[in-house]
């Protein structure tokens, strides 16, 4: 039977119901245990970087290799034909779909990967478009959290730290939202979840709440899902006293569940301690090693009508 | 008999019970001030008495009879129009908005980062019924406005 990611362009997490989300995530724990070097044998994977996005582009690239396929493309748009003679995205898409098998393509503005599939012949992967959606990401946190709690059901998860401005979050709200999580929103009243994401959430029943304290949560965490509070949202002094109230250290975790795992979309900068690292909850680096894997679990369902 | 303070036409569209000041706005979206270019005869009233509305605008275009996808679209900016078909001087057949799904290629995306902006695409938005009022997504930002916002777009056009 034909998967039914087959030959479908990858833009926005929410067009992903339960069963396709779990599909990737079966598929991505059956790579990382046993890989399989020949799912994109002879496939070409356009790799188009209007932006740059070191970890996200190696992440792809390996993947793509790893599985047999070769690369084309550019890690940054400056040298390309639309930076250089002002061609449109519309028709850079409509040339290279001629000669790659898959596009992966990041870029700056909002919505450039659904204009991308108005003009290629072949599926697109939405790598990140500006602040919109970044799907590839949503998929390994979600992996991630597969794989350490075994489920993804009826999960307790804090979200942490910049929740306006962090696509990461919204997209995994809404992918677990699917799972009926029960959801933790702790941030300053600067950054706090968007209306709009809140009134999605209640309208589809999901139990969540706003908090300014993390610490009492903690005892009943399954996931916490750290993010980095941007130093250029805010006043030299006001990003040090709000930065400053969002930063794990592991004595705030004496009572923590010994399933907890402290996720986090990285880079991270002061929020979670070093020592952190040294616990059994830090998963972040696990969590962006996985990145390969939901990636190789998107390309080859993708590209191939088994896997 | 009051005195018509518009002039009656034989064939065409009257798109009447336009709240004061929306009439513009109308011939905006319908792109009906290119007249020199495409020809098109109009006659407008702008701030006429109205019964209902207090004060109207009406716009009585000439030899063009909009359909009820047409009349949809000004779901957004004037809901409560009626749009009469005018044949051999007569009403034909009348209109009223209804909510269409999607509207394209009238608004601007109100993102100054959406690609819709740069490129030269249509734009398409979504119309979402919320408990706070018609809201407009974008297809291709997603991001999801009230529908005043995206309307003011046309003045930017």
């Amino acid at each position: 039977m034909t998967n039914p990611l087959y030959k479908r362009n990858i833009i926005s997490i929410s067009e992903l119901n339960r069963s396709e989300l779990e599909l990737v995530l079966r598929t991505a724990k059956r790579l990382k245990e046993e890989p399989n070097h020949t799912l994109l044998a002879n496939r070409v994977v356009a790799s188009l970087f209007f932006e740059a996005s070191t970890r996200t582009r190696l992440s792809f690239e390996t993947a793509i290799q790893r599985l047999g396929g070769s690369v084309i493309g550019f890690a940054d748009a400056n040298n390309t034909s639309m930076a250089k003679k002002g061609e449109t995205l519309a028709d850079s898409i409509r040339i290279i779909s001629n000669f790659a098998d898959a596009i992966v393509m990041r870029h700056p503005r909002d919505g450039a990967a659904r204009l991308a599939t108005e003009y290629s012949k072949v599926p697109v992967i939405n790598a990140g478009d500006g602040s919109n959606q970044h799907p590839s990401q949503t998929l390994l946190d979600l992996f991630t959290i597969y794989e350490t709690q075994k489920v993804c059901d009826n999960l307790k998860i804090a979200f942490v730290g910049d929740l306006k401005y962090g696509r990461t979050v919204h997209s995994l709200a809404q992918a677990l939202s699917l799972f009926n999580a029960e959801m933790f929103f702790v941030a300053p009243d600067a950054l706090a979840m968007p209306d709009y994401m809140l009134e999605e959430l209640y309208n589809k029943n999901i139990r969540y709440s706003m908090h300014k304290n993390l610490e009492s949560l903690i005892p009943q965490l399954d996931i916490l899902y750290m993010t980095r509070v941007q130093k250029e949202r805010f006043e030299e002094s006001e990003y040090h006293s709000i930065a400053s109230q969002y930063v794990l250290y592991p004595e705030m975790f004496t009572k923590a569940k010994p399933n907890l795992k402290i996720l986090h979309p990285l880079p991270r900068v002061d929020e979670i301690d070093l020592e952190m690292d040294n616990t059994p909850y830090a998963y972040y680096f696990q969590q962006a090693e996985n990145g390969v894997y939901a990636r190789e679990a998107l390309l080859s369902l993708v590209l191939n009508e088994e896997v | 008999m009051a005195k018509m303070q518009v002039e009656a036409i034989t064939n065409g569209s009257v798109i009447d019970h336009i709240p004061a000041g929306q009439g513009i706005n109308i011939l905006k979206h319908f792109k009906m001030l290119d007249t020199q270019r495409t020809g098109a005869k109009i006659t407008v009233g702008f701030n006429l008495p109205s019964k209902t509305l207090g004060f109207k605008d009406l716009i009585k275009v000439e030899n063009k009879q909009l359909n009820q996808d047409q009349v949809n679209q000004l779901a957004i900016l004037a809901p409560g129009v009626t749009v009469n078909i005018i044949e051999d001087s007569r009403v034909v057949m009348k209109y009223r908005p209804e909510i269409p799904e999607h509207i394209s290629n009238v608004y601007k995306c109100p993102n100054s980062n959406c690609i819709s902006n740069f490129e030269h695409v249509s734009t398409t938005f979504y119309v979402l019924r919320r408990a706070t009022g018609l809201k407009l997504k974008c297809k291709y930002c997603e991001k999801t406005f009230d529908k005043d916002v995206v309307g003011q777009t046309l003045n930017s056009r």
